[in-house]
């Protein structure tokens, strides 16, 4: 068996660096408070910028008068979308639609019409941020209040409210089909039908979107802000006209990205006012303005149609998706696709019918957010299989068994699963690490335990033909440089690529300085997201460091009079194999490297495996390089006279195929799962006609200490996956499957389901009256 | 507007500095001290990242004015050690991996030193009490709560 499994404990060798627990390269400068932030940035003669946001969800904007603010002493410029040079970009999507040519537009500030309330309309520079924010309060904008529309199934309707110029408010329709659903059900002894409702989520990372913009020396446009994408600089570029090597974006060491980051949020409104102003502008957003304008999480409601037959064997699988984008495209199309790839969740089944669709509404709109669409499904399709193995009486655990994928099985898509699938491993070990139920010591107290199981991908879309580069050189005293444009949101993305580096080239990690996140300056290493960056850019940067090993052991060969092949690099020496105690120093193998002319770096260019765009109408072929594996376990205490729920203990098993760094990887499924909780029990955005109702963390909860369980977490390691040194990406899968498994546990405690999110007192004493 | 000149110790360095009157104490700290270690995560004493140590007392500095710090004493994460000599908060925050993005840790660390000062001896149900003011989004806490642990007067630790 090619796959090995080894559990949480396993020893390490002590030569080795990747594989053990150590402190990030980051941490220090953190705990320190030396590390700056977006917002820590200032310039002498520094403007603070301002956006006038739309008071409206829908209206028409009859006329702008900017005159007052114009007037108003210390105001240096204001904008309106008539003064950015292009003030619509368009993003194609390729052929993902039913409903004519689909573009995905980005438009920088209103334009005739608003969409949403909170729309950028006007932008203000000015001497101090007092001044500025009491210039947007004088700039006068005429609006014609519209009815807009705020229900995405109000908004499929052809007579409803078009959201934006387009005939119809749908963006985006795929289909999966495989087998026939009619023979299917037809073959079902027991079929399970259910409506599920999510809500949109907010991000709510603590830094707020900040950035600080200046035209350099060689007159290029250079903004410095917290960004999970740095590559939107050729879109800035754009939006003023210019060509892309005069537009520079420097990122930040970010507070917090979870996707919310991913789109452009300051840096388009900074480069046009520094460009206007030609002096450094700031802006940040105030946390109200942070939760009012930036993507959610796609609110969706999701039909299922699940059946089996009596011995437990799934046979086929409905699903009726419908997500609400909100007002403008952004990333929509693609959260959808995920959806529908993932509809099935990691289960075989013969017959399935998957049809989904996402509508413009006029909400806040909807874009990435950690899970990218899965969370959603799979909170549908694990609900239906504790339902399922209620109705067939077969624990949850054992129905699950019967139909997990496995390795050489296909997908939903027909994709054959290349790699090792971690089940049912994780939901055994998930599931017996919670032990026996605990015992209530109160009678209205009662505990119940539920699992959830994922398999959600790492790595952007094969199509996409995705790519990273890294750049890996030797200092003469024998340190490392690495130099890679990862975008750095807290989950260590820079620190894991010190950690390959010093893992081949022999050095500790204190050895390896990184530098990330500069268009100008490191190799582009595309964005931080879809869980891609370990994967990625972990693999250009052990691929450059192995080049640079190559070299310096070939000089060493020369030195020990011994074949590279005999020779290793540990602790900053050069040793042979069977006789340790001959070597040479690292510094020592540089030099003679220098002296004879070898280049001592490297830049590598990692290529993700590439296919051809599938096939929408059927949905079938490969979408996805790789999926990581896992389940949640949960234990909660729910008290049926106030509808209060405690969790009591949260489990997350996952194959993460390999932990680089084991503490980090325990902080990612930590994180992910209390996200994953949040989203089960606390989180709702509310919106009331466009107007959102939760624009503070007093209305807006997200989980405090006091709310939270220890996650416990099991790391299994199979090294099949397809990142360096066989490791998979878990950032984002660590949240998924959270939600399911705490909703089954309030099932399994109380014996009613709840279907849409959140799972607040409120909706359980409700579902409890009506039993 | 009416301005107030005020004389605070930060982080022991006696500093006086022209406030505005309803000036919160996190914008003199951050724009006019540099002290940016403080964050500003909402502005309106939900997050706890902007927590200080006002002659002691953890406050969020968003919520305090900055006329009220005159003649006290105001400690950052800063204030507290530095590479060359640690706080065991620090050290125990750093070891523990109880810091990722970072961006609540100035004020998380502050509201432990608040809370080991008063508690030298707290149990995991108190630490997480004490930083319950505290937002974290990407760690889940329990990192968080081992590493103050950790910091803690070694022997004791229960639930």
């Amino acid at each position: 068996m090619s796959e090995k499994l080894r559990d949480e404990n396993k020893s390490h060798s002590d030569d080795h660096v990747v594989g053990k627990p150590f402190p990030r390269c980051d941490a220090k400068d953190k705990a320190f408070g030396n590390t700056k932030y977006a917002d820590d940035y200032f310039l002498p003669g520094m403007l603070y910028g301002k956006v006038l946001r739309s008071e409206y969800a829908a209206a028409e904007i009859l006329s702008i008068d900017p005159k007052k603010a114009e007037k108003l002493s210390g105001v240096r410029a204001v904008m309106t979308a008539k003064d950015i040079p292009h003030n619509e970009t368009i993003t194609r999507f390729g052929q993902t639609h039913t409903v004519g040519g689909f573009e995905g537009l980005y438009r920088i500030l209103a334009d005739k019409k608003v969409r949403f309330m909170g729309e950028g309309v006007a932008l203000v520079a000015a001497d101090t941020q007092a001044i500025a924010d009491e210039a947007v309060k004088l700039i006068q904008v005429n609006y014609k209040p519209l009815a807009g529309v705020f229900d995405p199934i109000e908004a499929l309707k052809p007579e409803a409210y078009k959201v934006g110029e387009e005939t119809s408010n749908l963006v985006c329709y795929y289909k999966v089909r495989q087998g026939n659903i009619k023979e299917g059900f037809a073959s079902s002894d027991v079929i399970v039908e259910n409506t599920y409702r999510v809500p949109a989520q907010d991000h709510a990372y603590i830094e707020p979107e900040a950035g600080l913009a200046w035209i350099d020396d060689d007159g290029v446009v250079t903004i410095q802000v917290c960004t999970q994408v740095i590559e939107h600089f050729r879109e800035i570029a754009e939006v003023l006209g210019l060509p892309y090597n005069k537009v520079r974006v420097k990122g930040t060491w970010i507070g917090g990205g979870f996707g919310g980051k991913e789109d452009i949020t300051v840096e388009t409104y900074l480069a046009l006012l520094t460009w206007k102003t030609k002096k450094p502008v700031k802006l940040v957003y105030s946390r109200e303005e942070s939760i009012i304008c930036h993507g959610k999480r796609h609110p969706y409601v999701m039909k299922y149609k699940t059946g089996a037959t009596r011995d437990g064997k799934l046979m086929a699988l409905e699903a009726k998706l419908l997500s609400d984008a909100g007002a403008y495209v952004y990333l929509s199309p693609w959260v959808l696709l995920y959806s529908t790839v993932g509809a099935a969740g990691p289960y075989k089944i013969p017959h399935i019918k998957i049809d989904a669709r996402t509508v413009l509404t006029n909400n806040t709109f909807s874009s990435a957010f950690r899970g990218f669409g899965v969370p959603q499904v799979c909170f549908a399709y694990e609900s239906q299989m504790d339902e399922l193995a209620g109705r067939l009486n077969l624990s949850p655990l054992e129905l699950r068994r019967r139909n997990y994928l496995k390795k050489g099985d296909a997908t939903a898509t027909g994709y054959v699963l290349e790699h090792y699938a971690a089940f049912p491993e994780t939901a055994e070990k998930a599931l017996a690490a919670l032990g026996e139920k605990s015992k209530s010591k109160n009678p209205a107290v009662k505990i119940g335990q539920g699992i959830g199981s994922s398999m959600t991908s790492y790595g952007r879309m094969v199509f996409l033909h995705d790519t990273s580069r890294s750049y890996v050189g030797m200092e003469m005293d024998g340190g490392v440089t690495v130099r890679c444009g990862v975008q750095d949101l807290g989950g260590g993305q820079a620190s894991s690529l010190t950690q390959i580096a010093a893992e081949v080239l022999g050095v500790s990690m204190d050895d390896v300085r990184v530098y990330v996140a500069d268009t100008a300056l490191t190799p582009i290493a595309g964005t931080t997201t879809a869980t891609r960056q370990l994967y990625m850019s972990g693999n250009a940067t052990s691929m450059a460091a192995q080049e640079v090993r190559k070299r310096l052991l070939e000089k060493a060969g020369e030195i020990l009079q011994s074949k590279p092949e005999g020779l290793e690099l540990r602790n900053r020496k050069v040793r042979m194999k069977e006789d340790p105690e001959r070597s040479v120093s690292l510094k020592n193998v540089v030099k003679a490297c220098a002296s004879a002319g070898i280049p001592l770096f490297h830049i590598a260019q990692f290529n993700a495996p590439s296919r051809e765009l599938v096939d929408f109408k059927k949905g079938q072929g490969q979408v996805f390089p790789d999926f990581a594996f896992g389940t949640h376990a949960a234990e909660v205490a729910v008290d049926v006279e106030t509808g209060k729920i405690g969790v009591l203990k949260l489990v997350a098993c996952f194959d993460v195929g390999k932990a680089i760094n084991p503490q980090a990887v325990e902080g990612q499924l930590e994180g992910g799962t209390i996200q994953g909780m949040g989203y089960a029990l606390l989180e709702d955005v509310i919106l009331e006609k466009g107007m959102t109702r939760t624009p503070s963390f007093s209305e807006y909860l997200i989980p405090t200490a006091l709310d939270v369980a220890d996650v416990r977490c099991i790391l299994l390691e199979s090294e099949d996956g397809i990142g360096p040194f066989g490791a998979k990406g878990v950032g984002e899968p660590s949240l998924v499957s959270a939600a399911p498994a705490l909703v089954n546990a309030v099932k399994d405690a109380v014996g009613t389901r709840i279907f849409d999110l959140p799972l607040t007192p409120e909706k359980i004493l409700n579902a409890q009256k009506k039993r | 507007m009416k301005t107030y000149s005020i004389h605070l110790l930060l982080n022991g360095n006696p500093v006086r500095v022209d406030v505005a009157a309803q000036e919160t104490l996190l914008d003199t700290l951050r724009n006019k001290l540099w002290a940016t270690e403080v964050k500003n995560g909402c502005g309106k004493g939900d997050c706890g990242c902007c927590a200080v140590l006002l002659d002691g007392k953890a406050v969020n500095s968003c919520l305090t004015l900055a006329v009220q710090a005159d003649g006290k004493d105001v400690t950052t994460l800063k204030g507290l050690g530095n590479e060359e000599n640690p706080h065991p908060l620090q050290e125990s925050f750093i070891q523990n991996g109880a810091i990722q993005c970072g961006f609540c840790t100035p004020g998380m660390i502050i509201s432990a030193k608040s809370l080991l000062d008063e508690n030298p001896k707290p149990s995991r149900e108190q630490i997480r009490e004490a930083i319950s003011g505290n937002l974290c989004r990407c760690t889940g806490y329990k990192k968080i709560i081992e590493a103050i642990s950790d910091a803690a007067p070694k022997g004791q630790l229960s639930d």
